[in-house]
């Protein structure tokens, strides 16, 4: 079944209100990372308000889906996408990084904001996930566990040790998404640490894998719906973006990794996104 | 007449057959191996509920993970492996997966310390106490035998949040009443004396309580203290002992340098300084060797307390 024209833009709108989000958070924080969840905004959005049960009304309901942020420092985006979901107060987002607010640099775990996983040191969520999905299925639980991750995060060991260990479970109900931008804080990806094909690397895990591209959002519902029909191993879509993506002084510079846009920049970036 | 020799018996057997208890009367407990459950002892559990019990493999790190994951979704967790591997190879992700967000997660670590034996120092964890310790949330418990390790393990799953235990490869005596009432958080008077105060953890208690023997052979006596929760460690405890006995030498299969002496150490400093002497490792690695020889060589048997304390008491009356 293929997205509506109605989802579909519904989508749209959320990434776009990501996007500007992400760019004023990270301009009043006046440092944090906003290249990464430029890029993300089109998956994270298809994900959180197509097929994530996450909601104010089922905030409290312990079977319902959990959502890890495994590379973390990406979160402004998740802090916009909750808040979209009235889950975190649009008043909060602009506390972001700020002394006392419950939206810290990285994820704290506060499942009353829907953050359900504590991360910042790449390489651990994925092992978190894993273990949030044999809780599912030893509870007889219809949860899906999804796991945001990255081409730079999966240098780390620990990744291929979770990969492991939830194909060796036939972990069904796990699913990670991979943002592949090619880019990581000291340079391009390639010549930094090659991680070469993710998804034949997954497939060779026990995984169904497959390569998306991360800003298609029809695509990319069409990959997480084919995902949760898999009975029998986990799901790794590796979705391939550019960082920055919607921000043309932005798109494709590993400079944008981890640096806030000044005032002027900022303006910039809103104007092209046509923020109010 | 002398008392006849203690029985002996590893902390981790105790361990493995509290656990097996647990998971008949608490169906939430869900434990995690690294490919050594035959050795950390908990393959009783796993026989009796293998829903329940993941072996993850050698693969520490992603053992802590999952453990987080469990707990996050409202397990009791209980995660073994050896001491070396659990605090030492998984140390981030105790850290940032469980100690950060503060979920139930029971570290159940064996084959700590020197009574590792031929092993060597490859295996032989003697610094786990100082890198649990510090992490904020984490309950740090260090059982003297098998009476106390059964007990302890019993007591954490009443509680909610990320504890350690250190538990040992070697039988070593049972030293605790049998009435013995085990309280996170208390440490407990097995000997009372007025000159020297014996502060001790893990398999140093029953050499503090044999070298307390040998002291009161020469006048010496001395309140033997079993402080198995080194965090939160037992203030008032301490500092009684402090008070009454004007001198306290610490004890622990361990190094020196941030574990149980210097738990104590804090305590003394800050609230009643006297003075102090610490029995451990000395900012050395161990070796091959039985746990009888590698005890005696590095001062860890009775006779090296014993020395060690008669020594504090000199230096306390100069």
């Amino acid at each position: 079944m293929s997205l509506t024209n109605e989802s579909k833009a519904r989508i749209e709108a959320a990434a776009n209100q990501t996007r500007i989000d992400v760019v004023r958070m990270v301009n009043a924080a006046t440092c944090g990372h906003p290249g990464g969840p430029l890029g993300m905004a089109d998956f994270m959005a298809t994900l959180f308000m197509e097929h994530l049960r996450l909601d104010t009304g089922n905030l409290h309901d312990p079977k319902r889906d959990r959502f890890i942020l495994s590379n973390g420092h990406t979160c402004a985006g998740l802090y916009s996408i909750l808040s979209q979901k009235g889950i975190i107060p649009r008043d909060m987002l602009m506390s972001f990084r700020k002394l006392g607010s419950p939206l810290q640099g990285h994820p704290h775990r506060n499942p009353e904001l829907g953050i359900d996983m504590s991360t910042g040191s790449l390489g651990n969520g994925l092992s978190v996930g894993a273990g949030m999905a044999l809780a599912a299925r030893l509870n007889d639980w219809d949860t899906h566990i999804y796991v945001a991750s990255s081409d730079g995060e999966s240098q780390e060991g620990q990744i291929w040790e979770a990969a492991t260990s939830a194909a060796h479970y036939s972990l069904a109900n796990l699913t990670v998404m991979v943002d592949f931008n090619n880019v990581q804080i000291d340079g391009e990806m390639r010549k930094v640490m090659n991680v070469r094909d993710l998804r034949t690397k997954y497939e060779a895990f026990g995984w169904h894998a497959v390569d998306v591209d991360g800003h298609d959002v029809s695509a990319v519902d069409q990959a997480l719906c084919e995902a949760k029909t898999v009975e029998d191993r986990p799901s790794a879509l590796i979705c391939h973006t550019l960082i920055g993506k919607g921000v043309s002084f932005m798109e494709g510079q590993p400079g944008w990794h981890g640096v806030a846009p000044k005032d002027d920049e900022a303006a910039l970036a809103l104007a092209e996104l046509g923020a109010a | 007449m002398e008392a006849p020799p203690a029985k002996k018996i590893a902390t981790r057997e105790a361990y493995g057959e509290a656990l097996l208890a647990l998971g008949k009367e608490c169906p939430d407990v869900v434990v995690l191996d690294a490919d050594l459950s035959g050795s950390t002892k908990t393959k009783a559990f796993s026989k009796a509920h293998p829903d329940r019990f993941f072996n993850i493999g050698v693969a520490e790190a992603n053992m802590m993970g999952t453990a987080a994951g469990l707990a996050a979704m409202g397990k009791t967790v209980f995660a073994s492996s050896f001491a070396m591997f659990a605090a030492g190879k998984a140390w981030e992700q105790i850290r940032q997966s469980i100690c950060v967000p503060r979920l139930n997660v029971k570290i159940c670590a064996t084959h700590a310390g020197l009574t590792v034996g031929e092993d060597g120092k490859s295996h032989q964890m003697l610094e786990d106490v100082t890198l649990m310790r510090v992490l904020p949330h984490m309950t740090v418990i260090v059982p003297a035998d098998a009476v106390e390790a059964a007990a302890a393990v019993k007591a954490l799953v009443e509680f909610d949040g990320p504890a350690y235990v250190r538990l040992s490869r070697a039988a070593t005596p049972v030293v605790m009443p049998d009435d013995y009432k085990f309280e996170v958080g208390k440490g407990i008077v097995l000997r009372d004396g007025a000159d020297i105060a014996l502060i001790a953890c893990g398999v140093e208690v029953p050499a503090a309580l044999e070298a307390a023997d040998l002291l009161a052979t020469q006048g010496i006596g001395a309140r033997v203290i079993g402080m198995a929760t080194i965090k939160p460690i037992d203030e008032a405890l301490i500092t009684a002992a402090a008070r009454d006995c004007g001198a306290i030498l610490t004890a622990e299969e361990h190094q020196i340098r941030g574990g149980l002496g210097s738990a104590v150490a804090e305590v003394v400093t800050q609230h009643c300084p006297v003075p102090m002497d610490l029995v451990g490792m000395d900012d050395t690695f161990g070796e091959s060797g039985t746990a009888d020889e590698l005890l005696a060589r590095y001062g860890l048997d009775a006779a090296g307390v014993a020395t060690r304390a008669k020594k504090l008491v000199q230096r306390k009356g100069a």
